[in-house]
């Protein structure tokens, strides 16, 4: 054995087997990874099981309520693709700057802002009333993602030049990002002084898949709209990105070894402030799509945490992009269907434990552990 | 807008900053970031709640809402110390999960106002007549912000004066060389992430108990812990500087409330009182000083060259090259 001090014997009463924990030198096999993700959601789910039952409630009711209310039918799995939308890009956000291990937790902050640069066009207005509606979906696409990278470069730029702790100063933005947004829906666009703006008008907001019930019936009363295809394209780019481009050996560079990026003659500078807008844009796309495709104006609370939900999806996903897509889908349905499940709590519980339990189980991509029988002396 | 009533209740504000950021110095001084300060906060102004309500003892209310953020915290410890994870990302879960556990226990508290005993405020007799200091620091305050000023020096003390704040430094900037010298590097990190669970959980209790007193789910700190993970970057690790800090930002958060109140400030008039709405521009600005007092700390740690403790977020793996 080479690393005795590593092979922690049991003490006290000698136990018929021995536990043996060694670093792994190996990359551990594929299909590892993959399934202690799914055991940590097991795990998860398990205890939200135990919670709702030493809360006097059933626990099996509550997760069929969930299941049959998220994937039960084509309408209420439109409904959780809905959900599942704004989660695919803040997980996106995150995934690409954590890559970095550059810890952006302002994605909620830049998701208010995107909305709020999507909203600016119509309630400003930056175009006038009638233009079509591909050019307000082109020019919302581009002012959201523009106020979200702005909201993504000042933590960036406040890190590149002063060293300021990013996940602070990123988790402060969102506070701003907040009463920003209030500002302008309770003083600027004011509809009758109710707490939220005018709805946009028609041609401002996003294609859905009920717009088609008149070729296609069978998409009648579907919610699920466009910001599926920005998203899933931004999922192809994003992999592109970090898998077959050079940017993303940097930044993937960067994230494993920086003092080797810096010997290669990588700016680290200039990628973090990059990074951080890349990811604030997507952040910032994701408020947009969700106040054109979804509310059609801007008011308060116009997101559950999608910006930290984004975080958890990121890690489980681990940082793939792909993955990211399938991880947002189970988030989404625990938020959609969650809602009905008491005690209220439940659904942020969960997400907990899977994150305590992804991170947790990670020890066995790390190390080997191994059970062995013990000798007999 | 009186400045005295004003600067009064920053310092009773104040003193939630102070123990959560002070809790987490300890647990950073050791060598372990912990970002979950939020939420053990939450965990810790829930359970001094309920318990306040189920007994009507606030004192043990508050020792269990510590006793509580303090084993929410060794879920922390366990995952960063034994299982060598990143400590950014478990610090966030943390967060997730701590939130969570309160929200799901804290059902149903928020209709019990009123019938909840609060912490006792008392006035301190010699010192409150001293002008001006006296009203601030010493008139009808909580007993928490009493406790708080003893607090400080006691903690500065323990960390630069005696052998087990020594062994703390050493555990958070040479883990190598203190395990060499029969210092337990991993016992001392459980015990002081525990500490910081445990000072996180007194400020959640001074919350609910004494200073705003009630449960409002996630609202009840608001983002007080992340300012706390902020300042301590700010106080370079120190419990004094921690303390001007806490006590600064406390005085700012009541400022924000209060300029509201009058129509006139120093003779002009006051845009604040006639026009509510630039009351969200004023909400910004405890986050916003946040980021500048981060500035400020990051450029003084750079040409005085303090930086944050050397193994600060590095796991200790005994026999293997490196701090």
């Amino acid at each position: 054995m080479t690393d005795a001090e590593k092979t922690k014997a049991t003490p006290g009463f000698k136990l018929p087997f021995m536990v043996n924990i060694e670093p792994r030198v190996d990359d551990p096999p594929k299909w590892y990874s993959p399934m202690l993700s799914v055991l940590a959601v097991v795990f998860a789910l398990l205890i939200g099981a135990l919670v709702i039952w030493l809360g006097g409630g059933n626990p099996w009711a509550a997760y069929s309520h969930i299941a049959r209310y998220s994937f039960g039918s084509v309408g209420v799995l439109s409904d959780t693709m809905v959900k599942a939308i704004p989660l695919m890009l803040t997980g996106l956000a995150c995934s690409i700057a954590f890559r970095m291990k550059l810890w952006n937790i302002g994605a909620e902050g830049q998701f208010y802002l995107g909305a709020y640069g999507a909203s600016l066009i119509v309630l400003l207005p930056v175009l006038p009333e009638d233009a079509p509606q591909w050019l307000f979906i082109i020019v919302m696409i581009a002012s959201g993602m523009l106020f979200g990278a702005l909201w993504g470069f000042i933590p960036g730029f406040l890190k590149a030049r002063y060293n300021v702790n990013e996940i602070i100063s990123t988790l402060m933005m969102n506070y701003i990002a907040i009463q920003w947004n209030n500002y302008f829906i309770y003083a600027v666009w004011s509809d009758h002084g109710f707490q939220l703006t005018r709805m946009f008008q028609r041609n401002a907001w996003l294609p859905r898949l009920s717009d088609l019930a008149e070729t296609m019936p069978f998409f009648r009363g579907l919610t699920t709209h466009m910001g599926l295809v920005f998203a899933l394209v931004a999922a192809v780019i994003l992999w592109w990105i970090l898998a077959k481009s050079q940017w993303g050996y940097e930044i993937r560079l960067i994230g494993d070894n920086p003092r080797a990026a810096e010997y290669a003659g990588i700016s680290i500078k200039k990628n973090i402030v990059l990074v951080m807008m890349l990811s604030g844009a997507l952040a910032g796309l994701a408020g947009m799509s969700e106040i054109t495709g979804v509310v059609h104006r801007l008011q308060e609370s116009i997101s559950p945490g999608y910006g930290f939900t984004g975080i958890i999806i990121a890690w489980l996903a681990k940082l793939n992009p792909i993955a990211v897509i399938l991880a947002s889908i189970l988030f989404g349905a625990l938020i959609l269907a969650g809602r009905e499940v008491q005690p209220a709590g439940i659904p942020t519980l969960i997400q907990g434990v899977i994150m305590v339990a992804l991170i947790a189980s990670d020890y066995f991509l790390r190390n080997r552990v191994t059970i062995t029988r013990r000798e007999e002396v | 807008m009186d400045l005295i009533i004003i600067l009064a209740s920053g310092v009773a504000t104040g003193t939630v900053l102070l123990y959560a950021t002070v809790g987490e110095i300890f647990s950073e001084r050791s060598g372990v970031l912990n970002l979950g300060v939020e939420g053990m906060m939450l965990v810790g102004a829930m359970f001094a709640y309920k318990v306040t309500a189920a007994t009507q003892n606030p004192f043990l209310g508050l020792l269990v809402a510590m006793l509580t953020a303090g084993a929410v915290s060794q879920v922390h410890a366990f995952i960063t110390i034994t299982l060598q994870a990143d400590q950014v990302i478990s610090g966030l879960a943390l967060n997730f999960l701590a939130t969570g556990i309160s929200l799901v226990l804290g059902e149903g508290l928020t209709s019990l106002r009123d019938v909840v005993p609060q912490l006792p405020k008392f006035t301190i007799p010699v010192l409150s007549q001293i002008p001006w200091l006296g009203e601030i620091f010493f008139d009808n305050q909580s007993v928490m912000v009493y406790f708080g000023y003893i607090f400080i020096p006691l903690a500065w003390y323990y960390i630069n004066r005696t052998r087990p704040g020594m062994h703390l430094r050493a555990v958070g900037e040479y883990p190598a060389a203190a395990d060499t010298l029969g210092i337990g590097v991993y016992a001392l990190r459980y015990f002081y992430v525990f500490v910081g669970g445990l000072l996180a959980g007194l400020a959640g209790a001074t919350i609910s108990l004494s200073i705003s007193p009630g449960w409002f789910g996630a609202l009840t700190t608001s983002g007080q812990g992340w300012i706390a993970v902020g300042l301590v970057i700010f106080a370079q690790w120190n419990p004094v500087r921690a303390a001007f800090g806490a006590y600064t930002f406390g005085a700012l958060r009541r400022l924000v409330l209060d300029i509201q109140g009058p129509a006139t400030i120093l003779g002009l008039a006051n845009p604040f009182f006639y026009n509510s709405n630039l009351g969200f521009f004023l909400k910004m600005l405890p986050f916003a000083f946040t980021v500048v007092f981060l500035v400020i700390g990051s450029r003084e740690a750079n040409r005085k060259r303090v930086g944050s403790p050397a193994a600060l977020g590095l796991p200790y793996i005994r026999g293997q090259r490196g701090l």
